[in-house]
């Protein structure tokens, strides 16, 4: 693995990114972080596959007027990234073609940024930052839907504004961020052992993930080394969050059509999937299995079982695709295309349902999982595509777990505290392919151990831009299903 | 005008405004037990009813008195088809003055009724839904007039009691090419007309996809229970309807002594039809939207080949 870390000006700053993204990186995560002087600081990281590369791009600003030069005209998530910045640190970035709000919510006062060290408690509701109003589409017999933040369901807040003409979908805008809870915020000042819990929670659904990532952040930045035993450990547990989100998506797509009895069906093997998880690791959303250093495992998963159920989700599949009505609502509704994909920066199923190869278990490896990994990926990016590799990647996660827990032993297994401080600020990154996508934490440590910094990038961040886009032309009663299809996560979006 | 008739009609609407709640529990039930669970039981939507009507009756701002009327006439209506329509007894006093067209004009009155409550909200989901519904509405009434047409044909007459007794004095007649035509074209329209799946999902939560519901998502309380107690005995009069019209033994005529056992066998019909019904929609998806019109016309066709067989196959 090729790792580097350049300190940049701010005029140096596009010709570097360009560059990067030139020869086959992407833009994975961009954090603005205030020293202990007060002096603010943008690190870029850039990952590229094959031979695997990290870069980090730094550049120091001058905190009386921290400007950037914008690099949303080189990458669409740097632009998102930017705007996430000038919200939470104040950091303008220059020239941005889109320089609305993003994470700052309607009411937060002008000119207060959470992330500053000064930021205090949360003030009241002031005077906002400018009016941001939707875009109106004109035309005869176009009128909007607005949907939302609050929902029918048990989900999370985002506000939905279609403009239709009938029923179809003119435009969409997907205005999210009603709920920041200032978990960044709230891992400075503790110890990463102590911060494991709130990396759990980061988005309950991905709690493995999360936890990996921001476990391997820290190693990194303390110069830990894991065992390959417990590394495996680790990636079994991430194949068995991958099993049951999965089949919980995939009933949820059949409940969306009016199928119900196939997602009574994927509710049962659901179950089961998460009583094998509360034996494997005490918690039915796998809490608790991954630690700093290491792993623990109460029980090994049983291949047996997991064969049975693998025969199960393979006949409910057939059941889901072999009806007709089922087939037809899937077929065709809501491509994304690849370029869109591609351009955007989209991760995890989405991406590959599109027909881009992306997958960190291969580029990123955290043990190497050949040859049991497969990388399944489709190349029409509509609903049906995504249901699709759904089920190939349970297939694909069945066979990890049964070649991983060959041969392993329950136990703990862990090399933590590290046996000295890092002594210096250290800086490290964790890379993991979470069932949904690829979950990026970077972490700072100061010279005691305790943690500086913690960005974290849910692949829902990169995601939720191409919803809209892949609803362009839909008709209304597609949308959730389509939205099903995605699945993003609004806790893992807005931190 | 006989007292068995009068007699006969006020069992009918009480059977339909008793019972109806109690056919979607059935349905409810038969789902749930087919896919796997538990399910509330054949009294929850009494008990869904009784919990609403001990709210306080709340309209949304801006609102009119059409919004509050909406439920009323569309239980109003609902009442009064089920003592017209040949439930129990063929003998009902309303018979003569309403026949099939009465009868169908009468759930089209609730129905835009309650299109207008929907619209009178104002919100996105009320116009949409009753958008929607209008859509249905509009493929769905040719239909059900023409396929009661074709059966009317041979019988001369449109009252829908004239139509039935000539169907229990001749039994062959129901299994005529008319009468199969118009029975299918009949079950598809019945099942778009409540609501049911593959035209619309009644369980779903997901209100962007609702057609029905879409357009009562504002009613609260009593209006509410009007809306959900009236949208279940139109559900019954039409399965009911669709019964007695192809399957019409059992029916009480002008005798009162029969009475009690009509009363019983429509029971047992409706409710085998509506444990059909719900057994089927468990092996069922929902169509895309734009696909049921694709469906009703369909339907259309075979109740116009229904008609033209009643003039040229008997």
């Amino acid at each position: 693995m090729n790792v580097t870390a350049t300190e940049v000006t701010p005029a140096e700053l596009p010709g570097r990114a360009a560059a990067l993204l030139d020869s086959g990186h992407r833009l994975a995560l961009a954090a603005a972080h205030e020293d202990p002087d007060g002096s603010l600081r943008v690190v870029y990281l850039f990952t590229a596959a094959s031979p695997e590369r990290r870069a980090e791009l730094r550049v120091r600003l001058d905190p009386s007027d921290p400007v950037v030069p914008s690099l949303a005209h080189l990458s669409f998530p740097a632009g998102r990234f930017e705007r996430e910045m000038h919200d939470l640190y104040g950091i303008v970035p220059a020239d941005h073609p889109l320089p609305h709000r993003l994470v700052r919510h309607h009411h937060w006062p002008r000119g207060w940024y959470p992330m500053r060290a000064d930021a205090g408690p949360p003030p009241e509701f002031g005077d906002p930052e400018g009016p941001y109003p939707f875009v109106q589409v004109e035309g005869p017999g176009v009128y909007e839907i607005p949907v939302g933040p609050v929902h029918a369901g048990m989900i999370e807040p985002g506000h939905f504004r279609f403009s239709v003409v009938g029923e179809s979908i003119l435009k969409l805008k997907a205005r999210l961020w009603f709920v920041h809870k200032g978990l960044e915020k709230l891992f400075e000042g503790r110890l990463p052992a102590d911060a494991l819990p709130l990396a759990e929670r980061v988005s309950g659904d991905t709690a493995v993930g999360h936890a990996l990532a921001f476990c391997l952040a820290v190693e990194d930045a303390t110069g830990v080394e894991v065992s390959p035993g417990a590394q495996r450990a680790r990636a079994l547990l991430l194949e068995l969050e991958r099993l049951y989100n999965h089949v919980t998506d995939l009933g949820a797509l059949c409940n969306d059509v009016g199928h119900s009895i196939l997602n009574a069906q994927f509710g049962r093997v659901r179950e089961r999937l998460l009583r094998l998880n509360a034996a494997t690791t005490g918690h039915r959303l796998l809490r608790g299995g991954v630690v700093p250093g290491g792993s623990v495992l109460l029980a090994v998963p049983d291949p047996e079982r997991l064969k049975g159920l693998a025969d199960d989700i393979g006949e409910l599949v057939g059941l889901a695709l072999g009806h007709t009505v089922v087939l037809d609502r899937f077929t065709g509704t809501a491509p994304l295309s690849l370029d869109a994909a591609r351009d955007l920066g989209v991760l995890g199923y989405v991406a590959r349902a599109s027909g881009l190869d992306v997958d960190a278990r291969r580029d990123h490896p955290l043990t190497d999982l050949r040859p049991a990994l497969t990388v399944p990926t489709r190349a029409s990016g509509d609903v049906l595509a995504r249901f699709e590799i759904r089920a190939e990647e349970i297939a694909a996660s069945i066979a990890l777990v049964t070649d991983l827990a060959y041969g392993m032993s329950p136990g703990l297994t862990s090399y933590w505290p590290p046996l000295s401080a890092p002594g210096e600020r250290a800086s490290g990154v964790g890379i993991v392919e979470g069932w949904r996508g690829t979950i990026v934490h970077r972490v700072e440590l100061t010279a005691d151990g305790t943690l500086a910094r913690v960005k974290i990038v849910d692949p829902s961040f990169f995601n939720w831009p191409a919803l809209p886009v892949a609803l362009t032309g839909a008709i209304v009663p597609d949308f959730p299903l389509v939205n099903k299809s995605f699945n993003l996560s609004y806790a893992g979006n807005d931190l | 005008m006989t007292p068995a008739g009068t007699v006969g009609a006020a069992a009918q609407v009480l059977l339909v405004g008793a019972g109806s709640p109690l056919l979607v529990g059935v349905m409810r039930q038969v789902r749930a037990r087919m896919e796997g669970r538990a399910g509330a039981g054949v009294w929850q939507p009494w008990r869904d009813l009784r919990k609403l009507l001990r709210k306080e009756a709340i309209a949304p701002d801006g609102t009119g008195p059409l919004f509050r009327l909406a439920p009323l006439v569309l239980a109003g209506t609902a009442l009064v088809v089920a003592a017209v329509v040949p439930i129990a007894t063929t003998a009902s006093p309303l018979d003569g003055s309403a026949d099939l067209f009465a009868v169908t004009a009468l759930l089209a009155l609730g129905t835009v009724a309650l299109a207008l409550g929907g619209l009178d909200t104002a919100t996105a989901f009320g116009g949409m839904g009753a958008s929607r519904e209008m859509v249905v509405l509009a493929l769905v009434e040719p239909t059900i007039l023409m396929s009661v047409f074709a059966l009317s044909a041979r019988v001369g007459s449109t009252d829908l009691g004239a139509i039935v007794t000539s169907t229990l004095h001749r039994p062959e007649l129901v299994a005529s090419p008319a009468s199969l035509l118009a029975a299918v074209a009949l079950a598809v329209v019945v099942i778009a007309e409540t609501g049911r799946l593959p035209v619309d999902n009644p369980s779903t939560h997901l209100e962007l996809t609702m057609i029905h519901e879409a357009m009562v998502l504002e009613y609260a309380g009593p209006d509410l229970a009007l809306v959900e107690w009236a949208s279940a005995m139109r559900l019954t009069v039409l399965l009911g309807l669709f019964a007695n019209l192809f399957a019409p033994w059992g029916i009480a005529g002008a005798s009162l002594v029969m009475l009690p056992v009509a009363v019983v066998v429509f029971t047992v019909k409706v409710a085998l039809l509506g444990g059909a019904l719900a057994a089927g929609e468990v092996f069922m998806a929902k169509l895309r939207m734009f696909r049921v019109p694709e469906l009703l016309a369909g339907s259309f066709v075979l109740a116009v080949l229904a008609v033209a067989a009643s003039f040229f196959l008997v």
